[in-house]
């Protein structure tokens, strides 16, 4: 007894040094950096709520977040229904069908850097395979990451591509789940297929909805390697992410007090927002 | 009416299939290309040439930026492995103070997301005279909590029995880790490999903030700065300079592809 409180306390003691240092002290360390004005050069200077202030008037940020709405009104509906769909097909009794899961889930393991520079690539304006795709089939071609309307949806149907495999993963394990007795039931009650879907696919795969909805929120509000390369934030900074904002804050202008102060209030936005989503969900499958 | 249903269905999962694996294809085309040649859709060059691949080489360190690479997600790997799993042991298996403290912490470090600690991270680095090091690069990644939680949770299910005789046997507890735990381990460990190695491989915010000296770079943080800084000068290079990245990983997916699958999606790590 005694020698397992020895081992095990000595097991452990390197993972808890890591998490004092590594964990803690700058969760901790972040609460204070947002009263401190400081370039990490000079002493830090205590500023108050300073910091707090100066991001509630920050036009520049706010105009970050709700980019990173327009982001998520578009790269939610599409990543749940594409991948929606492409799990209802791989749940079928398929030929090929781990390739066809492999194709689908290639993207994933891709570098978001490398994503990012293949599509600046795929969306040029007049080089770009897509545009060549539409001009092939008559029609104009589009100015993809230039034009301020354009710019911010591209990006998003660029990342719903991306992780659409992943979450299709997901939506596949959620399907095994369904019981087959309920299928059986609601067959017998002559169900159309949409019917079905509606009223029993769909219910049953709450949980799995749900999951989605939250790991692509949270995905969307860390954007920041698409812009990086992509656009630059621009055009009219239309595709200026919060993380892009924090980083330029922290390496370009050296505030680490308010790239702290928008790190704090950009983990308590995602909170928030993961919350009232829970909330609704839960609500609307009340109904 | 059946018969073409099936039709349908495959004709819709061969286009979608398409759409994830055709530029990929068609990047690799485009980096044999000429300049005059890489914005068609062919997929064959008329005129086949390596001067995209000389120019990358010759005008960046990707080599070394490779071996970088290598050794940075490596050696975060092997420690997530090792020290992770000493770890875990010791919170599935032996009782001591302050194990729920440890556990709940682990938890509730999942729930904190990476941009708030960013920052006080940076600063932390900076003060340690970390910047441009190696250290910078792993030694803030040399545990993971998810991982742990995952071996934690493996480790649990491993019969008191073997544990009990193995003591009888007058084992240490390394080595009834190390023998009898790692050996049944096996599922579990791959999928923690995997998303380690491909989380660090892939990661470029945390380069980008603590390495500026080029010959340390990683590949996605060079390969980011030397598309952006027109150092690539073109697309055909750019992209060359991409599949130094790429390739590597999806000749590891075409082999390893249901572990891959297995192990990011229950990790939720995402390239």
């Amino acid at each position: 007894m005694r020698a397992e409180r020895r081992s095990g306390s000595l097991m452990a003691a390197p993972y808890a040094a890591f998490l004092a240092v590594f964990a803690l002290y700058p969760i901790l360390f972040a609460l204070v950096l947002v009263f401190l004005k400081w370039d990490l050069v000079t002493t830090p200077v205590f500023a108050g709520f300073d910091n707090v202030r100066v991001l509630a008037n920050d036009g520049r940020f706010w105009r970050a977040v709700e980019n990173t709405f327009v982001f998520l009104s578009i790269h939610l509906p599409l990543q749940i229904a594409s991948a929606l769909a492409l799990a209802l097909a791989l749940n079928r009794p398929l030929m090929f069908r781990s390739f066809w899961r492999a194709a689908f889930f290639l993207p994933v393991v891709i570098s978001g850097a490398v994503v990012a520079i293949l599509w600046s690539n795929l969306y040029a304006t007049d080089v770009g395979l897509i545009n060549g795709l539409l001009v092939r089939v008559g029609l104009n071609p589009v100015p993809w990451l230039t034009d301020p309307s354009t710019a911010m949806p591209a990006i998003a149907a660029m990342v719903t591509w991306k992780n659409v495999g992943f979450y299709v993963i997901i939506y596949l394990a959620g399907l095994q789940y369904i019981p087959r007795s309920c299928k059986e039931a609601i067959e017998i009650e002559g169900a159309t297929t949409w019917q079905r879907f509606r009223y029993l696919t769909l219910p049953m795969l709450l949980p799995q909805t749900i999951l989605v909805v939250t790991l692509s929120t949270i995905n969307g509000f860390q954007l920041f390697i698409e812009p990086y390369v992509m656009t630059g934030g621009g055009p009219l900074r239309r595709t200026y992410s919060i993380v892009l904002y924090l980083y330029t804050n922290a390496f370009a202008y050296q505030k680490m007090g308010y790239a702290a102060t928008i790190g704090v209030a950009l983990a308590l936005i995602i909170g928030t927002v993961v919350l009232i989503q829970r909330r609704v969900i839960g609500k609307a499958e009340a109904l | 009416m059946k018969t073409l249903r099936r039709i349908a269905l495959y004709t819709g999962l061969t286009i979608a299939a398409l759409t994830f694996i055709y530029p990929f294809l068609w990047m690799a085309s485009a980096t044999f290309k000429p300049l005059s040649e890489v914005g068609t859709i062919a997929l064959f060059p008329s005129h086949a040439t390596l001067d995209n691949y000389r120019t990358m080489w010759a005008r960046a360190p990707f080599g070394r930026a490779l071996l970088n690479s290598m050794f940075v997600a490596g050696t975060i790997t092997i420690s997530v492995l090792v020290f992770g799993s000493i770890t875990a042991y010791s919170m599935a298996r032996l009782r001591f103070r302050g194990r729920p403290v440890l556990n709940a912490a682990t938890m509730g470090v999942l729930l904190v997301p990476g941009q708030l600690t960013l920052i006080p991270m940076y600063t932390l680095i900076v003060q340690f005279g970390w910047v441009d090091t190696y250290a910078a690069l792993i030694v803030p990644y040399l545990f993971n909590a998810t991982a742990i939680l995952m071996m934690r949770q493996f480790f649990l299910q491993i019969p008191q029995s073997l544990i009990d005789s193995a003591r009888m046997d007058g084992m240490g507890e390394m080595r009834i880790l190390f023998t009898i735990f790692w050996p049944l381990s096996r599922p579990v460990l791959s999928i923690v490999a995997i998303f380690t190695f491909m989380g660090s491989w892939n990661e470029v915010l945390w380069p980008l903030l603590v390495v500026r000296e080029q010959h340390l770079m990683t590949l996605p943080q060079l390969l980011t700065v030397f598309s952006l800084g027109g150092g690539a000068g073109s697309i055909g290079v750019s992209l060359a300079s991409a599949m130094v990245l790429v390739v590597p990983v999806v000749i590891a997916y075409a082999i390893l592809q249901r572990n891959f699958i297995e192990s990011m999606a229950s990790s939720g790590v995402k390239g």
